[in-house]
Parts: structure tokens; C-alpha cells; sequence
């Protein structure tokens, strides 16, 4: 009983993290049809940017600065990271691919991601950051017998407010309603005098400060070093595939599925773990092709 | 007698003068031109299904059930016959790709590279996961003899450069019909429009699942021949950035041409050799740049260099 | 006369949109029919329908007395009934001789070779023959996105005629195609059409051709039959007049007509 209540717990941890982590791909997918490979990069810049300020911030000759100062500093380096790497990239490289076939977008995202992997190195060298302060200042609770860290139950709450303000973007406002239409049919949209080049560069901004944002708050729960956003973006695949590529409801009911899976496999069958992740992926596309929340569309002929 | 024509009898001339410049070249050199080639079958079973226009980002799948077979072969069934060891590559490979075709063939565009991708990381999170195959660290290949002969341990690397040769060749020249065959041709018009295909009274599906049981089991030999080489299998063979390299060569050649993949998985192996002497830590970028380079200036790769030339010989005469 | 193709009660909705409402067509071997009616009127879905791409609603199909309801476009091909598209359906970046050698192919077996050549001499001279056929010899070594758009509609039409099938439905085969090129085209295709005595339907805008083609005439209009009947009696029902004519004519060549 006690452990089923701990796989509830774990999973629903490890789901509102890779929900935060497939957040951005899905946003990018849907509005641009760029299932964007360079996605685990760009939280993986988060996580270096984080790791690398937060590190800074307590080390700084005045250890007495509060310590609610980094959590804010992490957030600040998503969002500049984001935007600094989402603008460069959009204008500079994917502006001048677009109209290209889906899945040449994969390999050009491909190309970005071996580019941004050593570029990362480059920047902040091989060797692994710790960040751990804002992790440990938090402390744990004890929830019906299970000890579980604060940090972890506050990224719930972030994922929890970070899917409702997409969605009530998406929903209730009219850069929301205008994307939803570029969703629909962009050439619509475009007849319709949506500026759609703004959508895109607005779209991909977003979905980058998404990515950095996930790697920005894994960044105190782990060491950041090379090869993270490699290993990032394959799970982001399975929890977008499995909820259905675009679709941002599709991205939370993807995460809490692989998420639940993961946590019983490792309470129960940890020679399991990778292997049920890919394993419910392959379980819902065989049944469900689309995803979970997909649309299929037929060709006219 | 079969008659051959002219890209067969390039073929077989490329093959007799590398093993014949393989006799004098030094050591690191034999080894290099051993896993290019390799690597170059690998890369032809992802070639294949490009063709038919599928990208699959887990050919490295394959790739590591022919490495492991060749391993656990040896380790674990004390086979060490070269040539059984390769088949049973192949065989489990294609007895893997029948099953997991019956899937695949549902999917195309970036389902079938998510997919397929998945499928890949499936190995690798269980061999990652099996200490009796050494977990992450993988295992040493045992020495392999051919027909009853155990080569010395100076001809060793010599002879499965000869073998490697042998093999790609032999994959080359059937490729070489297959592109131009029933099945080959037809792939391509599947990549074209599946609907007219599926209009002549054709199966889409059986034509791809075709294809695909083809492709594994030539990747598989490209991972036994690897294995072979190498000395040395671990997990890493079924993670998904090997099926990048594999993708990243694919496109460096092109699908204009049987030996394109050989070239440019030689072009690759060079160059990575020298790359990661001295620029470690830009490799990957390197890659990243050229592949971009790749997209926008030769989007029929590397090939295509020898038929503008061609071409542009043809109209000068 | 026994019936080669025949429907009862097809229906087929897409949600709220009906796009055919109690379909019973019947035609005997060796008919020509055409078949008129305003975009959405549920033509292509007929087509469609018949020829397996889209499950109907409810109905049933039966060709040569057989039911074929559930059977997969290729299967029904196989069976003998082959279809054009409003949009020359040919694999674009391949040549023209390509593309007839790949039907030549498909025709003679289900199971293509995987070492046997595909281009053989044999086929190469049947695939100029056609061509010869259709009078599209000059295009003969031209990739297809490089053939205009008249003898792309041949070339579909072409390979549709190459399984030798006992029926053929042209979905709009003057559709896209130039006023003066209509009729050759029209011509060209009718007469390859009897030199195979092939039992045809064809959906058509253009009065004049349907006229000068058809024997018999089916006229819808929002998913149903509102006639049927020899082609001067059809086109002087006042319901066809009001509903079809007056709306369809010049029409013809409006992308998105499928539903």
C-alpha cells in the first residue's frame, strides 16, 4: 500500500518535470510543425546558465545575500537565456528553413543540436556544476510517512501554473486566439492578414524560454554537465509523442503516463525503467497512431 | 553468367585496389578503412529507407543486434566462426525487424524517426540494465577464425579489412540491382505518392516492411563487421546519437549513388580522426555546420559533386 | 443485363455534412456515364467511396455481383475497377517513362521482384506504345513536375488503362486542362477507352463534353441523385437546371470540390 502510495508521489514528481520539459517542444510543434531536436539543448543552456549563476551567487564575497535571491536568479536565467538563444536561432537560422519538408526540420534541429552541444562546452567547459543551495535551503516534509524534498513539490505548483498560463493563453487572449489559428491553417491565417513570421519568432521565443526555464529549475536538483540535453530530448519525444505531437493538454497527459509508468518501474522492476518509458510510447502509438490527443488528418485526393 | 555493367565492374575494381592498398598501408589506416566500411553498411540500410522516404533515427538498433550478436556469439556459445557469427547478426536482426515492421510500416515522416528512435533506446535502456552483458561497460569480442583458419595476430586486422571488402561489395553490387528492381524502384514511388502506388493494385505497407527486413539486415552485418573490428561492444550502439551519425553520413552521400555511403563514411571517418586530435571539443560542431552546409548547398550529398562533374564533362564534349 | 457496378442505399456524412444520401446507382457493362453536379455535391466522395479510399456510412457495394465494401483500393483495383484523380495523382520527381514502366509492373504482379530489373526492354517498348497512345511521346524523358498539367491528367488516365480494368471512373478528367486542349484530350481518351471496352464513368463540368461523350447522365446535388436518365433529358429537367447547370457551368475548375 505504502508503496504504491510512493509510486504516486514519485510519478507525479517526475511528471510535472517532463512536463515542464516537453511543455516547449509541443508549443513549438503545434504553431511551426518543427519537431525541434535542439529542444533538450535549450534546457540544457537553462540548466548551465542557472547552475553557473546560482554557483556565482554563493560564492560571491557577501555570503550573506538571502537565498531567495537565487531562486529568482534561477527564473532571470531562463528567461534571458531563452531569449537571447531563441531570438539568434529563429532569425538567424530557421527564418531562412522554413517552408522546408517536416522532417528535413528534424535533421536542420539535428545540425543545431551538435552545434549547441559544443558550443555549450565551449562556454562552460566540460567539468560539472553544482547548484544544489536552492535544493537544499527548501528542506523536506514529511507526507504520510514519505520524506519528500519541497523543491520537488514546488516544481508541481510551477508546472501547474506554467500549463494553465499556456493554456489560458492560448484560450482566453487574442495573440492566444490569432496562434490558434495559424494552428489551424496557417495559410487561413496568413490570407487573413496574420503576420505569421511574428507568430513563428513569438512562438519559438517561447517554447526556447520553456526549455531553459525546465533546465533552469532541474538545474539545483542535479550536476549540469555535457551530454544532459541529449539525454533530455528523447524523453521529451515519448511524453509528446504518447500525448500527441502539438498539443499542450496531450503534453500534461503524456507526462503524467510516462511519468507514473517510470516511478512504478522503478519501485517495482528498476531493470525496467528506460525500457517502460519507450514501452508506453510504443503501447499508445500502436493503438492510438495520433497520440492521445492527436488529429488525423486524411489527404484529399 | 550474369552480364555486368559498368558501375559492377567499378565496384569490384574500387574493392580488389583497397585491398590490394590495404597490404602496404599502415596499421591505424587498415583500422580506419575496416570501420568506414563498416559503418558505410550501416549506413546503407538507413540509405534504403531514405529512398522510400523514411528517415529512421534507430538504424543504430540493428547496427547493435549485430554488434551483440557477434559478442554474446563468442562469449557466451563459444562460436568464434567469422561467417556463422555474422549470419546470426543478420538473422536475429531480421527476425527483429519482421516483428517490429509490423508496426513500423503503419508510420511515416517523423513518426517513423520517433519511433524507430524509440525502438533503438528500448535495446539500450536493457542493456544498460543487464550486468550479465556488463551494463554500460558492454564487453570484449573473443578472436574469430574463418572456415577452420585462426589468423595470426599481425594478419588479423588485414584479413577482416579483406572480409569487410568482400561484404561491401557483395552489399554493394546487390543494392546495385535492388535500387533498380521491382521492390527498389517501387520504394521509390512510395516516397513519391502512396496513394497512386496503392491505386496500381500495390501494398504500400508490404513494399516498406520489405525494405525495412532488407535494411536491418544489412546494418546488422555493418555492426558485426564493427564488432568484429572494434573488438569491443557496449550499449552505446543502440543509442540514439549513433543513429545520428548514421543519419549524418546518409545525407553526406546522398542516395544517388550504391558507393555514395562508402565515400562519405570514409570522408567521415577521416575527418573525424583528425577533429577530435585537434579540436575536441568542436567535433560535433564541425559535424553540425557541415550537415547544415550539407542541407542548403548539396541537398543530394556528397555524390552530387560527381555527377554536376559529370554532367558538366558531358556538356563541354 | 447484369449490373457491373451497382450501390444500394449508400450514405455517407462527415459530421454534420452529408455528402451522400441514399445512393443507388446501377450500371450495366459498357456504358458511358456521366456524372454533373455543383462542387460538394458528393461526387468525388462517390468515387471515393466506390473505390475504397472512404468507408461509407452505410450501403452497400457490389462490383460484377460482388460485395466490395470493406476491400482496400488496391484490392478492388486488382479486381478490375481503376480510377483517375482531379489532380493527376503521378510520382512527381520521377520521368514519365518511369512512371508508366511502374505501372506496367504493378500490373503484372501483386509481388515486385527485388532483383529482376524493372525497366526491361520489354516494358520500355509497351510504355512508348502508350505513350504513342496518348500522344505524349515528347514527354517521355521529362520529370513529371515538368509536364504541364493537360498531359499529366493523359499520363493518370494512362496508368489507370494499364491494369486493364473492366471499369474506370474519371474523377474530372478536363478539370485544370486548358478550353482548347479539352476535347483532344476528351477524344484521346475516349478512344482509348473503346479500343479496351471499358465501361466508364466520368464526373464532368463541362456541358459540351458531357454531351458529346455520355449515353446516360447522372446529375447531384448535395449527396443525392436528382436524375438519371439519357443526357437531353437530363439537362432539361428544370430541378437540374436549377440546382446544376445554372450554378456548376464554368465552374470547372475550383480546387477543394472533393466533398
Amino acid at each position: 500500500m505504502n508503496s504504491i502510495y510512493a509510486v504516486l508521489i514519485d510519478g507525479t514528481i517526475y511528471a510535472s518535470w517532463l512536463f515542464l520539459v516537453a511543455a516547449g517542444l509541443t508549443v513549438i510543434y503545434g504553431v511551426m510543425r518543427i519537431l525541434n531536436m535542439a529542444h533538450g539543448s535549450f534546457y540544457a543552456i537553462g540548466a548551465y546558465a542557472a547552475a553557473s549563476m546560482v554557483g556565482w551567487y554563493f560564492n560571491g564575497e557577501g555570503a550573506a545575500l538571502p537565498v531567495w535571491g537565487s531562486y529568482l536568479m534561477l527564473v532571470v536565467c531562463a528567461l534571458v537565456a531563452g531569449l537571447v538563444v531563441g531570438l539568434v536561432i529563429e532569425r538567424g537560422l530557421l527564418r531562412l528553413m522554413y517552408g522546408r519538408d517536416e522532417i528535413l526540420m528534424v535533421i536542420i534541429t539535428y545540425a543545431l543540436l551538435l552545434i549547441l552541444e559544443d558550443g555549450m562546452k565551449m562556454v562552460w567547459g566540460v567539468d560539472p556544476y553544482m547548484a544544489f543551495q536552492p535544493y537544499a535551503e527548501m528542506g523536506r516534509s514529511v507526507l504520510g510517512g514519505l520524506k519528500v524534498s519541497n523543491y520537488d513539490l514546488a516544481l508541481i505548483a510551477v508546472s501547474l501554473v506554467v500549463g494553465g498560463g499556456l493554456w489560458a493563453w492560448l484560450e482566453r487572449t487574442n495573440t492566444g486566439k490569432v496562434l490558434r489559428a495559424v494552428i489551424h491553417d496557417r495559410e487561413v491565417a496568413m490570407a487573413m492578414g496574420v503576420n505569421v513570421g511574428l507568430m513563428f519568432t513569438l512562438t519559438f521565443v517561447l517554447g526556447t524560454t520553456l526549455g531553459a526555464l525546465a533546465g533552469a529549475l532541474t538545474a539545483p536538483a542535479i550536476s549540469v554537465a555535457p551530454g544532459l540535453g541529449v539525454e533530455v530530448i528523447v524523453l521529451a519525444f515519448a511524453v509528446v509523442v504518447v500525448g500527441g505531437l502539438g498539443s499542450i493538454e496531450g503534453a500534461a497527459a503524456g507526462a503524467l503516463l510516462v511519468g507514473l509508468a517510470r516511478a512504478a518501474a522503478v519501485h517495482y522492476a528498476p531493470e525496467l525503467e528506460l525500457f517502460v518509458i519507450y514501452g508506453v510510447m510504443s503501447l499508445v502509438l500502436a493503438v492510438r497512431p495520433q497520440g492521445l490527443f492527436g488529429r488525423t488528418l486524411v489527404r484529399k485526393i | 553468367m550474369m552480364r555486368l555493367d559498368r558501375t559492377e565492374l567499378c565496384l569490384i575494381a574500387a574493392a580488389v585496389v583497397l585491398a590490394a592498398g590495404g597490404l602496404i598501408a599502415p596499421g591505424w589506416l587498415v583500422f580506419l578503412l575496416t570501420m568506414a566500411f563498416a559503418k558505410a553498411l550501416v549506413v546503407q540500410g538507413v540509405v534504403m529507407q531514405m529512398r522510400a522516404g523514411l528517415v529512421s533515427f534507430g538504424q543504430g538498433l540493428f547496427y547493435c543486434v549485430g554488434g551483440y550478436a557477434v559478442g554474446m556469439g563468442g562469449q557466451f556459445f563459444g562460436l568464434t566462426d567469422l561467417a556463422v557469427l555474422l549470419s546470426a547478426g543478420v538473422l536475429a536482426a531480421m527476425l527483429l525487424a519482421m516483428v517490429l515492421g509490423l508496426l513500423l510500416t503503419r508510420y511515416r515522416d517523423i513518426f517513423f524517426a520517433m519511433l524507430s528512435l524509440a525502438f533503438s533506446m528500448i535495446l539500450f535502456g536493457v542493456l544498460v540494465k543487464s550486468p550479465q552483458l556488463g551494463s554500460t561497460d558492454g564487453f570484449n569480442v573473443v578472436s574469430w577464425t574463418l572456415f577452420g583458419w585462426s589468423p595470426a595476430k599481425e594478419t588479423a586486422p588485414m584479413a577482416l579489412l579483406t572480409v569487410t571488402l568482400v561484404a561491401g561489395l557483395a552489399v554493394a553490387l546487390l543494392l546495385h540491382r535492388y535500387v533498380q528492381a521491382g521492390v527498389g524502384v517501387l520504394c521509390e514511388a512510395v516516397r513519391e505518392n502512396e496513394v497512386r502506388v496503392e491505386y496500381l493494385g500495390l501494398s504500400p505497407r508490404w513494399l516498406l516492411y520489405s525494405n525495412y527486413v532488407a535494411a536491418a539486415a544489412v546494418s546488422a552485418l555493418g555492426g558485426g563487421l564493427t564488432a568484429l573490428a572494434a573488438g569491443h561492444i557496449d550499449p552505446e550502439m543502440a543509442y540514439w546519437t549513433t543513429s545520428g551519425e548514421f543519419v549524418f553520413i546518409a545525407l553526406l552521400g546522398g542516395t544517388g549513388h550504391v558507393a555514395a555511403p562508402f565515400l562519405a563514411a570514409l570522408v567521415f571517418a577521416v575527418v573525424r580522426t583528425y577533429a577530435i586530435e585537434f579540436v575536441p571539443h568542436s567535433w560535433q560542431m564541425i559535424l553540425g555546420f557541415t550537415l547544415l552546409g550539407v542541407i542548403v548547398f548539396l541537398p543530394k550529398g556528397l555524390w552530387s559533386l560527381f555527377s554536376r562533374a559529370k554532367a558538366k564533362g558531358a556538356a563541354a564534349s | 443485363m447484369t449490373a457491373i457496378l451497382e450501390t444500394r442505399a449508400l450514405c455517407k456524412s462527415f459530421g454534420a455534412v452529408t455528402a451522400a444520401k441514399d445512393l443507388n446507382v446501377r450500371i450495366t457493362k459498357g456504358e458511358v456515364v456521366g456524372v454533373i453536379g455543383s462542387n460538394g455535391a458528393g461526387k468525388t466522395t462517390f468515387i471515393n467511396m466506390v473505390t475504397g479510399y472512404l468507408p461509407p456510412s452505410s450501403g452497400e457495394i457490389l462490383f460484377n455481383g460482388r460485395p466490395i465494401l470493406g476491400h482496400t483500393p488496391r484490392a478492388i483495383t486488382r479486381a478490375g475497377m481503376a480510377r483517375s484523380f482531379q489532380v493527376a495523382q503521378l510520382f512527381p520527381e520521377l520521368t514519365v517513362l518511369d512512371n508508366l514502366l511502374i505501372a506496367l509492373a504493378a500490373a503484372e504482379s501483386p509481388r515486385p521482384s527485388f532483383l529482376r530489373p524493372l525497366r526491361t526492354k520489354a516494358r520500355i517498348a509497351r510504355a512508348e506504345t502508350i505513350l504513342e497512345e496518348f500522344r505524349v511521346t515528347r514527354f517521355r524523358d521529362a520529370v513529371v513536375t515538368a509536364v504541364p498539367q493537360g498531359a499529366r491528367k493523359l499520363i493518370d488516365i494512362a496508368m489507370a488503362l494499364i491494369g486493364e480494368p473492366q471499369m474506370l471512373l474519371l474523377d474530372e478528367p478536363t478539370s485544370g486542362v486548358s478550353v482548347e486542349e479539352k476535347t483532344g484530350l476528351m477524344d484521346t481518351v475516349m478512344s482509348a477507352v473503346r479500343h479496351h471496352g471499358v465501361t466508364v464513368l466520368f464526373v464532368e463540368h463541362d456541358m459540351d463534353v458531357v454531351r458529346r461523350y455520355v449515353s446516360r447522365l447522372l446529375a447531384f446535388y448535395s449527396g443525392e441523385i436528382i436524375a438519371d436518365g439519357p443526357p437531353t433529358a437530363v439537362l432539361e429537367d428544370q430541378k437540374v437546371r436549377d440546382l446544376v447547370t445554372g450554378h456548376g457551368h464554368g465552374k470547372s475548375s475550383q480546387k477543394g470540390a472533393s466533398a
